[in-house]
């Protein structure tokens, strides 16, 4: 091993530990409920209802976070079951108190110094994690397509390494979106960085999920710098969703909200951004002034002004692979996996029935929210608009689909899973782009040998060789334009580029052969 | 209903059964003893890389075939009864009215002592890769003979698994015999640039055995002895028809066919690599053993096949390879040394790292043919350019038009123009640089 390795190597290490520390640390504190704690932290009218039961785990302290919360989610769920069985709707409890009581109760080392637990997490991890990405810019020789040995590799080919980091990031999907309580310990840890932007305030889960977002998009876009170094193209796409990662979802919010503003991530987008006309937001919004007023009337600009303008020109890269966070992930810390996309008929067909289907689910469901929000009324078509359209959506789609699968599924069927067949805003988009666009991969005349480098490392799916070897244009409303296709082709035969529309769905030809016109 | 046979699956059979199969319902059978499907052949590399797997080299879905009624048939062809219109196969025997033979090339060997030993090989068919795979476990070096496309992918190849590569080229320097002087230096420049043990000037002499029917090394003509586990001969294909001489079928080198593809024996025809076109085009080679010319020859033949009788008429010449991380293409004629009415340009970045050449002719100034290292360019574009002999000074104008590199690259049109208007004295308009092109240049 020469010096560059063993500094790989000795990085590795460094991550796996600090990766270690960070699951171990789900066991680390102990949680000791107090009549204190539940008089200081339960609403008056609260504590009379849950103390008695509450009261059961007074004093006694619990190793794991489950058994802690569970003991409080049943006395709620309890208590509001007996409510309900008396048809006293207003009186349920809809106080996240599990989350609230555990970290009041939880003592242990975490606690007590959360700056020592981040920096051993994450100043560790990141500096492991560059001390194994950076040595490569010198390993990996002359600038190039650097794809050996992806196919022999466990992590990228679905070998075990593949299917463990997959099912480590499902069950953190699961814990983040359904039991922020259990992984208190983790969300402590963040106390220090919150309160870099609000002093008095305390981390919740999104705040957790939003800064190891931004450290996987920051260290994983080192990478995929380093990997395609040869790409100016590459370069500035991956700075780029680097960038409104950093600013727009994560540091503006949280200035915002250290502002007294609403939280407002000014890159989202509805659909994608599927809350956006919910009550709660449309008052946030309508009650914080001009700046709120301001902010409703930009999200709806970027639905009906910017998404088909940008998408005219440009094709709906401008968005999907330039300025989304899920873009923003899946071009950095899904990279390695953008080969495991299925490209068979079989799943284009899926995909456009999937996709168009959510995206009609989300116009429907907003147009309940909204009904609702103008008319007061609960019931259209005799259905009940929050609980047969607005739920189902937020868990089905916002947290199941784009979370759990669109995510924990990255190393198992690649890293646009959600992209491609769940996001409702990829199919507007895409509705543009196969309409009315200036974007296309051109192919280069007849230089196409269909060795499938195209096609293997498009992340979307699309079987693009298909095309080259026809002499065809590229038109598909999934691509996001990501170049790789273009990057990968050993002949150059694709160009993506917004050029006149005149041509774009032009006969598939192919150059060099002048025996007769040869249509594909 | 007529019964078409193909034997042959790769791209001009495949090709040939896809276009008669667009325009007709007759009963197309392809005959392969390589794989059961068509696969890039050119992909090969890619699979022992691990860019890809074999399936991914094939350009179509298992489910196309049964789905376009075009039968695979699993077997080797042994012998063909012409009378009778009889194929004999391993494992069949199969009847044809109309046959297109398509059989592609086989790795030439000289005769040199020790060729055939475990270990020495070259690289075409699937079952080339297969022994590949497993001839390269666990091997400390590797010796790849002959500076070919073929060769340079087999470096690749190898050095991709961190085996130490010593590559035998036996002239002055690498695949001088089609590229000029200095394409042919950037890529010696480069294949040094990752190490490979690159030896220009010498020839093979014999393959050593280790007592075992191994191979323990290569001698080289002027004595040296290289130790080795692996021996890659890749000198040069030639078409395989072994099984169709002294047949009533004519051959030469390759089947010889005329303009329509056409052998001396009714109802048959031969297309691809085996074959060997009687009377070429001019620019042309009687054998091309390309991708391109088989997929347009498959186009052709099937023309004649569903009766629209046409002639193969490749247009103008062009190719692409990649020698590691430089892409190659080229457009028209590009001789190694420019013939006596030809002038040649050449242009050559900074870094070495890109090149680009046009040949024209030094009385009417029309433009020949162009080749590109690590640039690309438009195929349609120079096509045209080439084909209706455009002015080098109107192609140097309008060269902007003809870059096909990814967006954000920097555009090396400007470049080109200021030097040839240093070395030829002309005045060019020179593209005027964008700001942004300013800024990131």
């Amino acid at each position: 091993m020469n010096q560059m390795q063993v500094i790989r190597f000795s990085g590795l290490v460094l991550f796996l530990i600090s990766l270690g520390i960070f699951l171990g640390m789900f066991f680390m504190s102990g949680y000791t409920l107090t009549g204190e704690i539940v008089r200081e932290h339960v609403k008056p009218e609260h504590q009379e209802v849950l103390s008695p039961e509450l009261s059961e785990i007074y004093g006694k302290t619990f190793e794991l976070s489950i058994p802690f919360v569970n003991h409080i989610n049943g006395t709620i769920d309890r208590y509001n079951k007996e409510q309900e069985a008396q048809q006293k709707w207003d009186q349920r409890i809809f106080d996240d108190y599990a989350s609230i009581l555990i970290r009041a109760s939880a003592s242990g080392s975490i606690i007590q110094n959360p700056g020592l637990f981040f920096f051993l997490t994450f100043i560790l991890g990141t500096i492991g994690s560059l001390m194994f990405i950076l040595p490569q810019a010198k390993l990996q020789g002359p600038p190039g397509i650097k794809n050996n040995g992806i196919f022999h590799n466990a992590l990228n080919n679905r070998g075990w390494i593949g299917i463990l980091i997959g099912a480590l990031l499902i069950m953190f999907y699961i814990l983040l979106y359904f039991f922020p309580a259990y992984i208190t310990n983790w969300i402590i840890m963040m106390d220090p960085v919150k309160q870099i932007f609000i002093p008095s305030a305390q981390a919740s889960q999104w705040f957790l999920y939003g800064f190891i977002y931004c450290f996987a998009v920051l260290v994983m876009g080192v990478r995929k710098i380093i990997k395609y170094s040869h790409s100016r193209y590459k370069i500035l796409q991956t700075l780029s969703v680097t960038f409104f990662q950093l600013a727009l979802a994560f540091i503006i919010p949280e200035i915002l909200m250290a502002l007294n503003q609403p939280y407002f991530d000014f890159k989202n987008i509805w659909p994608l951004d599927y809350d956006f006309f919910y009550d709660s937001q449309l008052n946030t919004l309508l009650s914080s002034g001009t700046i709120g007023i301001f902010m409703l009337i930009w999200g709806i600009m970027l639905i009906v002004i910017g998404v088909p303008v940008m998408t005219f020109f440009f094709g709906k890269r401008w968005y999907c692979s330039w300025v989304c966070g899920c873009g923003a992930l899946a071009e950095t810390a899904g990279d390695p996996f953008r080969q495991l996309s299925d490209k068979s008929l079989k799943a284009w067909k899926i995909e456009r029935w999937l996709v168009h289907g959510v995206l009609v689910f989300a116009i429907i469901m907003t147009g309940g929210v909204l009904y609702t929000y103008f008319t007061g009324s609960y019931s259209l078509f005799g259905l009940d608009t929050y609980s047969t359209l607005q739920k189902p959506y937020g868990f089905f789609i916002g947290s199941i689909f784009s979370g759990v699968i669109g995510t924990g599924f990255y190393p198992l069927m690649g890293n646009r899973v959600w992209c491609r067949f769940g996001c409702p805003l990829a199919a507007y988009l895409g509705l543009v782009q196969r309409f009315k666009s200036k974007f296309r991969i051109t192919t280069n005349g007849g230089q196409c040998i269909s060795c499938g480098n195209c096609s293997t490392y498009c992340e979307m799916g699309i079987d693009v060789r298909w095309y080259a070897q026809r002499g065809q244009n590229i038109i598909r409303s999934s691509c996001v334009g990501c170049g790789v296709c273009a990057a990968v082709c050993p002949r150059g035969v694709l160009k993506l580029e917004n050029v006149e529309e005149e041509g774009r769905f032009g006969k598939a030809l192919l150059t060099g052969n002048d025996s007769f016109k040869v249509q594909s | 209903m007529k019964n078409i046979v193909i034997i042959g699956n790769g791209i001009a059979g495949i090709t040939a059964a896809r276009h008669i199969r667009k325009k007709s319902n007759d009963r197309i059978t392809v005959i392969s003893g390589e794989t059961d499907h068509f696969f890039s052949r050119t992909a090969l590399m890619y699979i022992y890389m691990g860019h890809m797997k074999y399936e991914h080299t094939k350009p179509y879905e298992d489910w196309f075939w049964t789905k376009n009624k075009i039968d695979l048939v699993k077997g080797w062809v042994q012998a063909i009864d012409f009378d009778k219109k009889i194929l004999h196969l391993d494992t069949d025997d199969i009847n044809y009215d109309q046959l297109i033979i398509a059989t592609g090339s086989k790795s030439n060997k000289f005769g040199w002592p020790g060729q055939n030993l475990e270990g020495v090989q070259g690289l075409y068919s699937y079952q080339d890769l297969e022994s590949m795979e497993s001839n390269t476990q666990n091997i400390d070096h590797a010796v790849v003979v002959g500076g070919g496309l073929i060769g340079i992918e087999m470096v690749e190849m190898l050095h991709s698994r961190h085996i130490p590569v010593t590559f035998l080229v036996r002239e002055a320097s690498f695949w001088d015999i089609v590229l000029p002087p200095e394409e042919s230096e950037m890529i010696n420049r480069h294949i040094r640039e990752y190490g490979i043990d690159l030896r220009l000037s010498t020839e093979l002499d014999q393959i050593l055995d280790d007592g075992h029917g191994k191979v323990k090394g290569v001698k080289t003509k002027s004595g040296d002895v290289i130790d080795c586990q692996f021996v890659g001969l890749t000198v040069g294909v030639s078409p395989n028809i072994d099984f169709l001489r002294d047949t009533k079928l004519q051959v030469d080198r390759g089947i010889l066919v005329n303009e329509f593809l056409e052998t001396n024996i009714p109802d048959v025809y031969a297309i691809g690599d085996c074959t060997q076109v009687r009377e070429p085009l001019q620019h042309r080679k009687p054998i091309e053993a390309v991708w391109y010319a088989g997929r347009m020859m498959g186009e052709t033949v099937a023309q004649s096949i569903l009766g629209n009788k046409t002639a193969y008429k490749p247009g103008v010449w062009f190719n692409s390879a990649k020698f590691f991380d430089i892409e190659y293409q080229v457009y028209g004629q590009v001789n190694p040394n420019p013939k006596s009415n030809e002038k040649s340009f050449y242009w050559e970045d900074l870094f070495g790292k890109k090149g680009v050449r046009i040949v024209f002719d030094s009385n009417s100034m029309q433009v020949l043919g162009m080749d590109a290292l690590g640039i690309r360019f438009r195929h349609e574009v120079w096509d045209e350019w080439i084909s209706s002999g455009e002015k080098i000074e109107k192609v140097i104008t309008n060269l902007k038009k003809s870059l096909f590199d990814p967006e954000f690259f920097k555009e090396v049109d400007v470049e080109i123009q200021e030097k040839f208007n240093r070395e030829h004295h002309s005045s060019v308009p020179v593209r005027k640089k964008s700001i942004l092109e300013k800024i990131f240049s």
